[in-house]
């Protein structure tokens, strides 16, 4: 197969299973984001796949071949480190030919890619500056030149963009995004800011405690969660406990219409905010309070409590009904975009 | 930080203590060496006030200048050794666990404790014909006979060697423990293996420290008089040893200032080009 194939994979260091019975198989070109809470395993994922960790269990294959104990250094990859890792006693071009002078390649190769590279990152000109002289994204830009100066197979990136200021980093995401889909490159990135992952991937790796909770396209994982913990954590949603009373499936005794009544105990019902109609006080499935109104301007939130729990709906300005803190509002369900999970 | 020049007596008040320590334990007693180094030596007695060149004249012969130079170079190899040794033991030391990074830094703290002298005769006795380890390795079938490995520089080296690893080693290690391992992961990510990375970043990177390890270990070799006696021929003792001499057995105190002001002006003339070379190479 050609691409990179996790099997089994895990890491425990000492009593602590930092990575437990991973598997995920990742085509060549495409772009993975791994997302998931801080502590969840992603970043030592990533490492295990650079080869800065050795697996305590499991084989890590590349186009089919078991890398599992190769040594980085003989990996062919490329990597971005969260603190960039820049060499400060070296000029940013020197920096970029790192990799070219390892395999002792001319000063007219060195030159001619140091060129195309600062090209590619829109940083023609800046070969003889000083790494302490470039702006956080400039440093960014350079970190990504220097990791594919030599065309690795791999492109792994470590929470790449968390140094930068908001605005900046949304468009170096568009930027890293079009850069991997011109060069064609097998990307992976660990983030922790799902929105980062959304707009980046083909495929999405939700991970939490060590172990992947779902893998797949942002659309798919967005609208149909594997569980509870990957709703919650992609994009905002409302958990709605469900239960069955008299065949018919319930929240807060209400029977929901459209919703078959396979539900077992335990289970929730996952609708996003934007999912969450308002109407009238005394129409719609369900009624409550509303607690608290954030106008975005764009979109208005309104945060509703119904018998101790509390639901987000997001609607824009023109299709909201009138309602203040402290009213009766009654509310439904887009049931078709709702999905039913387990915690 | 923003600085604002002093403007009353209150923001000079908390340099005034350490400056009179400095002036009355550095200054004063520095000053009447400089002084004495002038005077004119009475054959037989003491020296007696005056403003001479004799002394300084002298020791500008082969026999003073072999001297100085052997001081000089011996001080330089202890510093270049005790660093080339010092500077990957410390890289290495500081990558382990906590418990073992104290329990090293606790043997080495404890050879501080021991005295030049102790020093001096440990090494007498291990690098003897009659007790030392070369009977180990007859022992072991890997010489014929035991040999005396002393007197001579390689047992100076080595003493003076294993009095300043422990500085070289708790200097460097602030500055090792500091450093930022990502660097020699991101070389590795580019394909250099783990020796490589290490001269290619780790070593440029602490360029500086290494520098200020080099200097702090030569300055610190260059008094060392003791154990070139011990361990060495007449031919390894240093100006410090000629010092000593012409102070305590010759009496002839405005000499022995003489060298003691001299050598102080070649190190610190070293330290200082060390310095501008630095400097320069990290403009450039």
């Amino acid at each position: 197969m050609s691409g990179l194939a996790l099997n089994n994979v895990q890491k425990h260091f000492g009593s602590v299973r930092a990575v437990e019975d991973v598997s995920l198989s990742v085509p060549n070109g495409t772009f993975v984001c791994m997302l998931g809470p801080s502590g969840c395993g992603k970043t030592t994922l990533l490492r295990m796949i650079a080869g800065l960790e050795e697996p305590t269990g499991g084989t890590i294959l590349l186009d089919g071949r078991d890398i599992t104990t190769v040594p980085t250094h003989r990996r062919e990859l490329g990597m971005v480190f969260q603190s960039l890792a820049l060499f400060p006693h070296l000029d940013v071009a020197g920096n970029i030919a790192y990799a070219m002078r390892i395999r002792g390649a001319s000063q007219a190769e060195k030159k001619k890619r140091v060129g195309e590279l600062l090209e590619m990152v829109h940083m023609a000109g800046y070969g003889d500056r000083s790494v302490a002289q470039l702006s956080g994204g400039q440093r960014q830009r350079v970190a990504i030149a220097r990791a594919l100066a030599v065309q690795p197979k791999l492109f792994l990136l470590d929470e790449p963009l968390s140094a930068l200021d908001a605005k900046l980093r949304e468009a170096m995401q568009v930027e890293l995004r079009q850069l991997q889909q011109k060069l064609g490159i097998t990307t992976i990135v660990v983030t922790h800011d799902q929105r980062e992952a959304m707009t980046m991937a083909d495929q999405v790796v939700v991970m939490s405690g060590g172990r992947i909770r779902q893998a797949a396209s942002p659309v798919e994982i967005y609208r149909h969660p594997a569980d509870a913990f990957v709703a919650d954590f992609i994009g905002s949603t409302n958990l709605v406990p469900l239960s069955v009373e008299n065949g018919v499936a319930t929240a807060f005794g209400k029977p929901i219409p459209g919703l078959a009544v396979t539900i077992r105990e335990g289970q929730q019902l996952s609708v996003r905010p934007e999912d969450i109609i308002l109407t009238p006080a005394g129409e719609g499935t369900l009624s409550g309070r509303v607690a608290f109104v954030r106008d975005l301007g764009a979109t208005i939130e309104t945060f509703i409590d119904i018998e101790g729990h509390r639901l987000v709906a997001a609607s824009t300005p023109r299709d909201r009904p009138t309602v203040n803190v402290g009213d009766e509002t009654g509310l439904s369900f887009h049931i078709g975009n709702a999905v039913v999970v387990s915690a | 930080m923003k600085r604002t020049p002093p403007k009353s007596a209150r923001d000079v008040a908390p340099i005034v203590y350490p400056a009179i320590m400095l002036v009355v334990f550095f200054v004063i007693p520095f000053g009447t060496m400089v002084t004495v180094s002038f005077f004119k030596r009475n054959q037989g007695a003491f020296y007696t006030p005056d403003f001479v060149l004799d002394n300084y004249a002298r020791f500008l012969t082969t026999f003073f200048g072999g001297v100085l130079a052997f001081s000089l170079f011996l001080a330089i190899m202890v510093a270049i050794v005790c660093v080339a040794v010092g500077f990957p033991f410390t890289f290495f030391l500081v990558r382990l666990k906590r418990r073992a990074q104290i329990a090293w830094l606790l043997s080495l703290l404890s050879v501080l404790s021991l005295s030049e002298v102790i020093i001096g005769f440990a090494w007498s006795t291990l690098l003897s014909r009659t007790a030392g380890i070369t009977n180990l390795f007859v022992a072991l079938g890997l010489m014929d006979r035991p040999e005396a490995w002393l007197p001579g520089f390689g047992a100076v080296l080595t003493g003076m060697v294993y009095q300043a690893l422990p500085y070289t080693i708790l200097v460097l290690y602030p500055s090792l423990a500091r450093l930022d391992w990502s660097l020699l992961e991101a070389a590795r990510t580019m394909g250099a293996s783990p020796l490589r990375a290490f001269f290619n970043v780790v070593v440029p990177v602490s360029r500086n420290t290494i520098v200020a390890t080099l200097i702090m270990v030569f300055v610190f070799a260059l008094g060392s008089y003791l154990l070139p006696q011990i361990l060495g021929r007449p031919r390894q003792w240093t100006l410090s040893v000629l010092i000593t001499d012409q102070a305590i057995y010759q009496s002839n105190m405005p000499f022995a200032a003489a060298m003691a002001v001299f050598l102080v002006l070649i190190a610190l003339a070293l330290v200082g080009l060390t310095t501008l070379i630095g400097r320069r190479e990290a403009e450039a």
